[in-house]
């Protein structure tokens, strides 16, 4: 985020798009509420009637994907009312022309036919969003989810730098987090492509420092994503470069891909390939049971350390009991496997691996454990010990410099709904289930709130089908089948069906599709067409 | 009875709450007053955050697959079958034959140690986490 959550209850005009946040982030939702309150106005784009849907002033239910032609169509309406904002667009921004000229060419009622909502809807949202002070982007995995993934989140950051929405207080754009350190695991260098302080591994000079503070060269050569690692190598669908070697052994630490990842077919053949499997996990997770090693790993509760969460705060987490049975942190774990391996990572502490991550990583150099533990966490970046944390991002100048619009076109879904697969898949989470529910699955009151593989659909489509709350029904794509308990509602639109993957007993990622978006790698988790197969009234 | 202030497990909100414990098991949880996101308030999951750490489930021991099944093990043979088995597949097919699945659930010290141990052990880049789900 490049707000801080609190700063949400200020903002004039809040832009939700793709998060359920009364169910996955609802401490956030907590701030829209209260910005409402305060006389916020509140635009919601979804193509499913979230309960913060049903509370927006202008909800706007686009057809699944098509972020881009709607934010396209938006941009188009501010450049025609003049409510851009000259002096942010001349002083910090770069490529306006590019991006001028682009949507010149943008037609809004083609807009509204690729989208399905109305034109002077998407002018009345445009023109509230723009005319505000104070207006907030706040977008989740709706967004990026898809095979145009980085466009749709390129489109919202053309949106916010085209009326000047950053760099103050109040106003930014705000990336909800889905897991407790996952930001901190980006921060970590815990991806392919950088070490720790998003420092590019191809920079030589960036190597060079690591390579100096750990005492070994480090590789230059790509490294590959959870996708590719899990995905049989070189597989069609997911678009892997031929030549990219084959993973013949993995480690895995608290991840269950043999439930989380998509089109699982294709998954388990790629496990099936291995000639070695670890994996480090509290429970015997649908990945560990596979596996030909498995370390009982340490909880939340039973270790120290550092979590950051979305709004970059990097907070202590502080051990409350001894690990359960012969159960042992991970970073004890590694440090065991290294030095096993020769290379030996002698630290006494999490503390000391955190000074060890504030002298490489300029935006956690003030991160020490100490100040943590006196403190309600820092905002990265924080420079030093004796600097203090950063509440918004981009305040005179964005990382980069300058801001560059970055036009982009529409791409429809990598499979959309034809006369075979009649209908659109969105997969999402409930509000009583985390991910594949190795936690909250085990939690009994979770359990007995949400203890069934739901399938939304609307009422109309469930009348024409002949189907009642309860029915189970067989659902299948082009690469798998999977049943699911039939729930009727408006939440969903006809032809839409949406469901979790939160249940075993019903993984909807057999029917997922592995397309991905070419630069973030990132599934496209929220469309793929299905048909209902055996249906069993109830 | 004890309280430990930590911060949830669950989503990105980073809310502050209260483990309780008792006799070294954690018995519940509550939301921190002062906290400057949770402010006296957690979400259901929140409030349960403590509901699976007693499980019955709960991995306690390693694991080795010894003729086809998955059998209890001491930590020493674990670490060392796997140290061996990773050390071979380096040799044999070169460093980026290995890929390392780290979490968005480990602290950020684990999360650096895994890059590290990506990186300056093994000498290859193949390190991501389940970031896009």
């Amino acid at each position: 985020m490049t707000n801080s959550i609190n700063e949400i209850e200020q903002a004039q005009v809040i832009l939700v798009s793709g998060s359920n946040t009364t169910r996955t982030h609802p401490q956030v939702a907590r701030r829209f509420y209260r910005a409402v309150d305060r006389g916020a106005k509140l635009i919601v784009i979804d193509p499913r009637r979230t309960r913060l849907a049903r509370h927006a002033h202008i909800h706007l239910r686009i057809r699944p994907g098509t972020d881009i032609a709607l934010l396209n169509g938006m941009m188009r309406s501010i450049i025609d009312e003049n409510l851009i904002d000259d002096l942010f667009i001349q002083m910090r921004t770069e490529n306006y022309t590019t991006m001028r000229d682009m949507l010149f060419g943008i037609d809004l009622a083609q807009a509204a036919a690729i989208t399905g909502v109305p034109e002077k809807t998407i002018r009345r949202a445009a023109r509230i969003y723009a005319q505000a002070q104070r207006s907030v982007i706040c977008y989740c995995l709706g967004v990026t989810q898809h095979i145009a993934g980085t466009g749709n989140v390129q489109s919202y950051a053309n949106l916010a730098m085209l009326t000047g929405h950053v760099e103050q207080e109040f106003t930014g754009v705000d990336p909800l987090r889905g897991q407790n350190n996952v930001q901190g695991a980006c921060d970590m260098g815990a991806l392919p492509g950088v070490l720790p302080g998003y420092q590019s591994v191809f920079d030589d000079a960036v190597r060079e420092k690591f390579a100096r503070v750990w005492g070994v060269e480090l590789p230059a050569t790509p490294g590959l994503t959870l996708l590719d690692m899990t995905h049989e190598a070189g597989g069609g669908a997911t678009g892997l470069p031929q030549a990219a070697p084959a993973i013949r052994a993995l480690y895995v630490t608290g991840e269950n891909p043999l439930l989380s990842e998509p089109s699982l077919n294709g998954v388990k053949k790629a496990f099936h390939q291995y000639d070695f499997l670890v994996v480090s996990d509290i429970f015997l997770s649908e990945t560990a049971r596979v596996a030909d090693v498995v370390f009982p790993a340490a909880s939340f509760a039973e270790k120290t350390g550092t979590i950051t969460s979305s709004e970059r705060r990097v907070q202590l987490m502080r051990k409350a009991i001894e690990p359960v049975g012969d159960s042992r942190p991970d970073d004890w774990i590694v440090m065991e496997l290294a030095r096993r391996m020769g290379h030996a990572m002698d630290y006494t502490s999490p503390a000391e691996v955190m000074e060890e991550i504030c002298m490489v990583t300029p935006i956690y150099g003030g991160m020490y454990h100490d100040r943590l533990d006196r403190e309600w966490g820092v905002q990265w970046p924080c420079g030093g010990r004796n600097m203090e944390g950063t509440q918004y991002l981009h305040k005179y100048s964005f990382a980069r410099g300058r801001g560059r619009f970055e036009p982009a076109a529409h791409v429809e879904p990598a499979e959309v709904p034809d006369s075979d697969y009649p209908f659109a898949l969105i997969t999402g989470r409930f509000y009583f289930q985390y991910h594949t529910g190795t936690m909250t699955r085990r939690t009994p009151i979770l359990e007995r709130e949400s203890g069934q593989p739901l399938l939304e659909m609307h009422p109309d489509d469930g009348r024409r089908l002949g189907l009642r709350p309860g029915s189970v029904v067989t659902v299948a794509s082009r690469r798998g089948r999977s049943r699911f308990v039939v729930e009727l509602t408006d939440r969903v639109a006809p032809g839409n069906l949406f469901t979790s993957f939160h249940f075993a007993e019903a993984p909807v990622n057999e029917l997922t599709i592995d397309a991905s978006d070419p630069v973030a790698r990132c599934p496209e988790y929220k469309v793929c067409a299905v048909r209902l197969e055996e249906v069993e009234p109830c | 009875m004890r309280d430990v202030l930590t911060v949830c497990c669950y989503c990105g909100c980073g809310c502050g709450l209260y483990l309780h414990v008792r006799d070294d098991r954690v018995v519940g949880s509550s939301p921190s007053r002062n906290h400057p996101v949770s402010r006296n308030n957690l979400c259901v999951r929140g409030w349960n955050a403590h509901g699976f750490i007693h499980d019955a489930g709960r991995l306690t021991e390693p694991l080795v697959r010894r003729n086809g099944r998955l059998r209890p093990a001491t930590w020493d043979e674990a670490l060392q079958i796997t140290a061996d088995a990773l050390a071979r597949v380096v040799h044999e097919h070169g460093p980026d034959a290995v890929g390392v699945v780290a979490s968005a659930k480990c602290t950020n010290e684990e999360n650096y140690l895994l890059q590290k141990f990506a990186r300056a052990v093994l000498g290859t880049n193949n390190i991501d986490h389940c970031a896009r789900l």
